[in-house]
């Protein structure tokens, strides 16, 4: 019994301080990682739901918003002129302006957020819209497709490669941005950012950083497949 | 709301914006990191951009720079270069504390938006005009100077006025690593519950970013060298690339 203990405390001086602990405070550290990881997995599983319901409350105020200016282009030119208002505004001032009405809350910065997504959004689906061929348009409407039926069969089909590409911009920008929202306690990995400055850990900072990378390229890649999926026929131009 | 007239007090309170640290001195201290990160930024990455548009090549690198630069967080890079040895934290004259650190992240921001603009800007001149430019014999370099340069200046410009917006933010977000700027404010009246403060301070840079883009936009439109009708129309067009806060 004491030899195995003595012999486990000659392992431990062999190996010396863990990577991460302040003495030598390394910048990529797997000991950190494991050590951690019910830490990093639940900073993880934050950012990735504040990002989503970011882009998703985005979509469903964009698309009304797209289909309103397409009707009425004095509607269009306000839109326009006040997304790019709200795109001037830096995210670590526009997060405090949402305070007044939705508190501290996870709330705060998904708005916040969604907001600067919208932005994105209505403009790539005024693009896409206006990319549908006219004569296809006629076509349809030749063949007795309804307003309704036009739109969800002929022209949201057409628009989608813009819109997809508008999607990309905004999801990638929103994974970035998230972790400005430590600034009210919920930015995801930004929160074991902040954290890791304020106590020169390097490796946790790193580890956030990364992760937030990851999460950005991973969300692309799905956005990818997904527009795959949804535009069969491109695939079958392009072989 | 409470909130709203003690963020109305703080603004009309004459010491809140004189003094050290106040909110006259902070936006200084940003405007100056702004306007020189942007300038260094033009300055390295324009001409670089330009050639390559010029001879039409490392296209794949000049637009893939802007999808790389909106996926890494500007409060990451701004991390790990105040905790690194170098730049650090340090004080850095007027610029203020970690103003190497700052400085560094903003140009590196500003590059992607002003690299892939200048770059796409060269490769849309009309093909036409410049197979016209050689058959009037004109040299490579007076080609780029007189045909490509005045053709693409528009969205070169859109370009920097990207930049600008991309600058402003980031400079903001240098607070939340204890850096220079208005942003300062907004995190210590978040840290210290004085939400007022962080409110105030947060309107005072947002109507700034308004006033800087609006200020960009008229001066592009009066140094804009092609008529108007194109450019609103390429400006469109840009549009769905997107800038990045």
């Amino acid at each position: 019994m004491t030899l195995l203990a003595a012999a486990s405390s000659v392992r431990q001086a062999e190996d010396g301080p863990s990577c991460y602990s302040a003495l030598v405070n390394e910048w990529w550290c797997a000991q950190y990682v494991q050590d951690r990881r019910d830490e990093i997995f639940d900073a993880t599983t934050e950012h990735l739901s504040i990002t989503v319901a970011a882009i998703v409350f985005g979509l469903v105020i964009a698309f009304p918003l797209a289909l309103l200016a397409r009707r009425l282009p004095r509607f269009e030119s306000l839109i326009l002129g006040v997304s790019t208002g709200i795109y001037t505004i830096p995210s670590l001032a526009l997060l405090p302006l949402m305070v007044p009405f939705t508190g501290l809350s996870a709330t705060t910065v998904v708005i916040g957020l969604g907001l600067y997504a919208l932005t994105v959004l209505v403009r790539a689906m005024l693009d896409g819209f206006r990319a549908v061929p006219a004569d296809v348009v006629e076509s349809a409407t030749g063949l007795g497709y309804g307003p309704t039926r036009l739109l969800f069969k002929i022209e949201l089909p057409l628009a989608l490669p813009v819109l997809m590409a508008g999607l990309r911009v905004a999801t990638v920008s929103t994974v970035a941005l998230t972790t400005v929202g430590t600034l009210v306690a919920y930015g995801g990995l930004g929160n074991l950012i902040s954290h890791g400055v304020q106590r020169d850990f390097r490796a946790e900072l790193v580890t956030a950083g990364v992760l937030c990378v990851l999460i950005a390229l991973l969300l692309d890649g799905v956005l990818v497949v997904l527009q795959l999926f949804l535009t069969p026929w491109s695939r079958a131009a392009q072989t | 709301m409470t909130l709203f007239r003690l963020t109305w007090d703080y603004l009309t309170t004459g010491s809140n914006w004189t003094g050290s640290g106040g909110l006259l001195d902070r936006l200084g201290e940003q405007l100056l990191l702004t306007v020189t990160a942007l300038i260094v930024a033009m300055l390295i990455g324009l001409p670089i951009a330009l050639w390559l548009g010029h001879v039409g090549r490392g296209g794949f690198l000049a637009i893939n720079i802007s999808n790389v630069g909106r996926a890494i967080p500007t409060f990451a890079l701004l991390a790990v270069l105040v905790t690194a040895d170098w730049p650090g934290s340090g004080e850095l004259g007027p610029y203020g504390r970690a103003g190497l650190a700052t400085l560094i992240a903003l140009g590196l921001f500003a590059l992607p938006p002003l690299i892939t603009n200048a770059y796409v800007a060269v490769r849309e001149v009309p093909a036409d005009a410049k197979e016209a430019a050689d058959g009037m014999g004109m040299s490579g370099s007076q080609k780029f100077w007189r045909v490509e340069l005045p053709l693409a200046l528009p969205l070169v410009m859109s370009g920097v006025r990207l930049a600008l917006v991309q600058v402003w933010a980031t400079a903001t977000i240098a607070a939340l690593v204890a850096g220079p700027g208005v942003g300062r404010i907004i995190v210590d009246g978040f840290a210290r519950n004085l939400y007022s403060q962080g409110m105030a301070a947060a309107i005072v840079v947002a109507a700034a970013a308004l006033v800087l883009e609006v200020g960009a936009a008229a001066l592009q439109r009066a140094v804009d060298p092609v008529p108007r009708q194109t450019t609103r129309k390429r400006g469109r067009a840009m549009s769905a690339a997107g800038p990045t806060l």
